[in-house]
């Protein structure tokens, strides 16, 4: 008997939070999906990622690293992927995604 | 000031201008990513993510258009900034336009002061509407002439000619920032300026390009204990010794640099206490401010984070004087907007010129306005449906319980791609510009 009521009033708190708070119940579901998710709410992972956009590759070590990579599975060249940040394919200067210049006026401007 | 159903105040919005193509394929340079009204609100900057600046300038307002303001036509257009790939730091540099800051102005010509990633270009703009005629040492082809062959001397003669707008980089003011540029902000002192990136802010005097102050700087001395950056930052309109600058933890330090001349302590901290018990993963990073600008009185600030926009008291540290929701809805949304992105865009905030309105964007092509004086508040949708010249905007509403009324929009409808990030207001008038991805609009008040 009392177990039951017991089960009730939890249920009734689970409710309660649920009503008081659409944040929380966004949280659950986040971490439903993604369990992994870094116990620091927001936090430092974040704004490194934030720091670090632009970033292409992080140094010789990656550069082998992506080297030793391509000998072993011989993935075709670095044309395809040149939104990858890191390490998956081998940085050379002649692959860097050489930024077409915007010589096209505005649409704005017509 | 607002679109009201009747009494009063009646105010409505009008459709003025669009600009820009009407493609559904966007191309990703074409994207707004900064609109500026100058001083005097006769010309409009725009930038774009492909690192051009199109400057339009209001058409003089004749006698026989009675019913509307002068339309704003492109004056123009150049490349500010241009993709760029740093091989030492392994780093792509962006073209897109940060902000575009205006000065004021002191002679014939413009100038205005752009920013991407890393650097900030000052511009000349300038008109040339005569030529010299009658060269002695060049020919009409401009072929230079035997200087020995030339048996009479003549005084070149200024003609007309058709206006030419000229857009020449006066300084570049490059290589202080490590991090990204976020902010510009032109002091009154009209000599100075600071840039703020993530983790720094810089006092540049518009003179000088090969040195600038270091006037902030939050970087810790080992990074694995980074807490917060800085967001955005602002001089003070009045006060060249006042700067402010916000967080990605809903903070604002207002900062004397007549304190210190490294400005690291601040002198007001500006934070809104929150309920510990209401705290989510979601809480900091909706606490974020994406903007802050100071009121044209110089007496208030406004913040914008993810879901709010906030009015403070210079004199009132502990809390906002005026919290308005933009979109509240969303709260219920944000595991979705964590997943694709959307809690991260970076919504601008403005006044109007009399502080007695605030305008902001928000997701679907809809932006709000709220009055501060009568508390009433709007939501209207920058869309190519609804215009026709002067047609007059309707007011739009999200429905967010079960029952969805007609003409309303349920919030699971919203285009999320569709964003308003980026709004103007005319200094004076009650014209305002709004960027909806690739376009611009342009609103005014109906003229009765």
């Amino acid at each position: 008997m009392s177990g039951e009521v017991e089960a009730s009033t939890v249920e009734q708190q689970e409710m309660q939070d649920t009503v008081v708070s659409p944040e929380k119940t966004e949280e659950a579901k986040l971490k439903a999906r993604y369990p992994h998710l870094g116990a620091k709410p927001g936090g430092s992972d974040l704004l490194r990622k934030r720091l670090q956009k632009g970033q292409k590759y992080f140094d010789s070590g990656d550069y082998n690293m992506a080297k030793a990579k391509m000998k072993n599975k011989q993935l075709p060249a670095a044309a395809a992927e040149k939104t990858e940040i890191t390490g998956d394919h081998i940085p050379t200067p002649q692959d860097l995604p050489q930024r077409k210049q915007s010589l096209v006026a505005s649409k704005l401007a017509v | 000031m607002m679109a009201g159903a009747g009494g009063g105040n009646d105010f409505q919005w009008c459709f003025s201008q669009v600009k820009g193509a009407v493609d559904e394929d966007v191309a990703e340079a074409d994207i707004i990513s900064t609109v500026e009204f100058n001083y005097s609100g006769e010309l409009l900057a725009t930038g774009d993510k492909g690192g051009r600046v199109v400057i339009f300038q209001r058409e003089q307002e004749s006698k026989n258009r009675l019913l509307s303001r002068g339309e704003y036509n492109v004056y123009s257009t150049f490349q500010s900034h241009e993709p760029e790939f740093d091989y030492l730091k392994s780093l792509e540099i962006e073209e897109k336009i940060n902000k575009i800051r205006w000065l004021p102005q002191q002679n014939a010509a413009h100038f205005l002061l752009s920013a991407n990633d890393k650097t900030i270009k000052l511009w000349k703009i300038s008109e040339r509407d005569k030529r010299a005629d009658g060269y002695n040492l060049k020919d009409e082809d401009g072929r230079l002439r035997d200087p020995f062959r030339i048996t009479t001397l003549r005084v070149p003669v200024l003609m007309p000619m058709d206006l030419m707008v000229e857009a020449s980089p006066r300084r570049i003011f490059a290589n202080a920032h490590t991090y990204h540029i976020n902010s510009i902000s032109v002091n009154s002192d009209y000599e100075t300026y600071l840039s703020a990136d993530d983790l720094r802010i810089n006092l540049w005097h518009l003179e000088i390009t090969d040195r600038s102050f270091n006037i902030v700087d939050i970087k810790p001395a080992n990074m694995e204990e980074l807490t917060e950056v800085i967001t955005a930052a602002e001089c003070h309109p009045h006060q060249c010794n006042v700067f402010v600058y916000s967080s990605s933890k809903g903070t604002i330090r207002l900062c004397d640099m007549r304190a210190a001349a490294l400005c690291d302590r601040h002198s007001k901290f500006f934070e809104e206490p929150e309920d510990p018990s209401s705290r989510s993963f979601f809480s900091e990073i909706i606490s974020s401010i994406s903007d802050v600008k100071f009121s044209h009185s110089g007496r208030y600030m406004m913040t914008r984070d993810y879901l709010s926009v906030k009015v403070w008291d210079l004199n009132m540290e502990n809390r906002p004087v005026e919290t308005y929701q933009v979109h509240e809805y969303l709260r219920s949304k944000l595991c979705s907007l964590y997943e694709n992105d959307c809690i991260f865009d970076k919504f601008e905030c403005c006044w109007n010129g009399s502080d007695s309105a605030i305008m902001t964007g928000s997701y679907n092509n809809f932006f709000r306005m709220f009055d501060r004086n009568t508390r009433r508040d709007i939501t209207l949708e920058a869309s190519r449906e609804n215009s026709k010249p002067r047609a007059i905007l309707k007011p739009r509403k999200v429905c967010t319980g079960g029952k969805r009324k007609k003409d309303e929009i349920s919030v699971d409808s919203l285009d999320f791609n569709k964003k308003i990030l980026h709004t103007a207001w005319h200094p004076k008038e009650n014209v305002i510009a709004v960027a909806a991805t690739n376009n611009l609009y342009i609103f005014q008040d109906k003229m009765n």
